[in-house]
């Protein structure tokens, strides 16, 4: 069954301006999806939608088959606890003043989660692969990856059931943004993700499913493999034929 | 012929400790280099000292030559000669590269100006405004007479890179060093600023020194490349010759990582 469901769903900043229009997009248990846009094409704005920092202005998001209801506080900790993000940029979304330990410990403490917070931040670092010594220490002392890795760790330790990752892997180094696609694909295995990102390339290494989004109308969606070997509408081929390749062969010649 | 630009044993130093080290390349007009590395491998500290222009704090030793000159330790007031005849640069984010206080018309016609009246057949008004219209045109800007009035906030992303880059056409250079030109925009900007590129370096003739992370874009862009990582030259070589058959394992662990995207894109993954 579906865990999100967003129907026929609109919004616009103001109201002469439509920033998404007419949007539905299932997320079953447990799936992947990659949606791609290019910047202005209101890929992030569906996303501050599905975290109810924002409300249709018409069509519905459910969660778990119940309407998301910004203004219900006991809902909304729940929704919180179960609906978790990671942010593009690893320097700014960590409180420098704080240790790794309490910052992987926030969600815990703002959502009143009981248990032994220590231990399930040690286990959250054990799932991003960091030792647990380093919650003494604090952001400053990070590589970018490893702050991506941060994040993730306090995104998944309230035991969240769906990610939302907002270009989460496009401020990184090709080979730390491997590394981060390969933690994410393992901890897609217990949760469901929704991965935005202008990056088709990645989209395809982590993704199942690819939604296709342009000018805030979803254009095109579908099996991502079958999407990028037989792409439907004119904007997605345009879009899959301007991925600069290494095509060695070409280069070669 | 002499090199229009030849770094030997070039080394930038933060006090005592070595940002880059002993980076030795030069590059011919017409021809087209690719730096390329990951964050903190110096790629663009050496286009910074190649033209003389690291922060205060950065010390350059070794020689980097620019059209004859030894810009090593020599003074602003002469390699401001050399600024924008021998060289010109396109960085990054055209938004922070454009004065936004200032129409785009107006900043396109500084460099033309300044360079007209060095080249002695200094011009203005209606002769100006026609060079910085055409100049617009050979970036393939849409309608130039209204974007000459427009401020940079009114442009979107790829068009301020193309006011970027007439700006850098504008004084001619032989050598032209873009740093990262498209990474600040969306990927079918960047495929169009990246052919204008081509054609623009191609039919002026012009040397490339390409500064970039994004291995098939310089795959498509370069001839040469020079592979950097924390200072040091790792590999250089022939692109395909590079990129085909990388001989280093840093180049290799680079590859692999771009290719698993590339192989994941045409469902081989």
């Amino acid at each position: 069954m579906s865990l999100v469901r967003v129907d026929h769903v609109s919004f616009g900043y103001t109201a002469n301006r439509r920033i998404l229009d007419d949007v539905s997009l299932d997320i079953a248990q447990g799936d992947t999806i990659g949606l791609v846009g290019e910047s202005g094409s209101g890929k992030t704005t569906l996303l501050r939608l599905l975290l109810g920092l924002a409300r249709p202005d018409s069509g519905t998001i459910t969660f778990d088959g119940k309407p998301l209801e910004p203004g219900n506080g006991a809902f909304m900790r729940e929704f919180r606890r179960q609906a978790q993000v990671v942010f593009q940029d690893p320097y700014s979304s960590l409180d420098p003043r704080q240790t790794i330990q309490s910052i992987i410990a926030e969600p815990l403490r703002s959502l009143k989660i009981a248990g032994d917070h220590a231990k399930m931040v040690g286990n959250a670092l054990d799932a991003v692969g960091l030792d647990r010594d380093v919650g003494t220490r604090f952001p400053h002392q990070f590589s970018g990856g490893q702050r991506q890795r941060i994040a993730i760790a306090r995104a998944i330790v309230p035991g969240p059931r769906l990610l939302l990752a907002d270009e989460a892997v496009s401020a990184l180094d090709l080979t730390t943004r491997i590394r981060i696609v390969d933690l994410l694909a393992g901890l897609s295995k217990t949760m469901s993700l929704l991965f935005v990102s202008h990056d088709i390339g990645v989209v395809a290494a982590l993704c199942r499913r690819i939604v296709i989004l342009e000018k805030g109308r979803i254009v095109e969606a579908g099996d991502t493999a079958a999407v990028l070997a037989n792409p439907q509408h004119p904007y997605t081929q345009r879009l899959l034929a301007s991925v600069p390749r290494l095509n060695l062969n070409e280069v070669s010649s | 012929m002499t090199a229009l630009l030849s770094l030997e044993n070039l080394s930038v130093h933060a006090g005592s400790k070595p940002l880059v080290s002993n980076l030795s390349f030069s590059l011919n007009r017409g021809e087209r280099l690719g730096l390329i590395g990951e964050s903190g491998s110096g790629k663009s500290l050496t286009s910074l000292a190649a033209t003389g222009l690291l922060p205060a704090g950065l010390s350059a030793s070794g020689s980097a030559i620019l059209a004859g000159k030894q810009v090593i330790g020599a003074p602003d007031r002469e390699l401001n000669q050399l600024r924008g005849t021998a060289v010109a640069i396109i960085f990054q984010e055209p938004l922070t590269a454009l004065d936004p206080l200032m129409r785009v018309g107006k900043q396109v016609a500084e460099p033309l100006a300044r360079r007209a009246q060095r080249d002695g057949t200094p011009f203005s008004g209606t002769a100006l405004d026609q060079a910085v219209l055409a100049l617009l045109d050979e970036v393939a800007l849409p309608d130039p007479q209204r974007i000459a009035k427009s401020y940079p906030h009114e442009l979107s992303g790829g068009q301020r890179q193309r006011i970027a880059i007439a700006m850098a056409l504008a004084c001619k250079p032989d050598l032209l060093i873009a740093d990262e030109p498209t990474t600040a925009l969306d990927v079918t900007t960047q495929a169009e600023i990246l052919s204008l590129l081509d054609r623009l370096v191609r039919t002026r003739n012009m040397a490339l020194l390409f500064i970039s992370h994004d291995l098939p874009v310089v795959a498509n862009t370069v001839e040469s490349v020079v592979v950097l990582r924390q200072g040091e030259t790792v590999e250089t070589g022939n692109v395909a010759d590079v990129f085909g058959n990388p001989r280093h394992d840093y180049t290799k662990s680079l590859l692999a990582a771009a290719r698993r995207l590339d192989d994941a894109m045409e469902g081989r993954a």
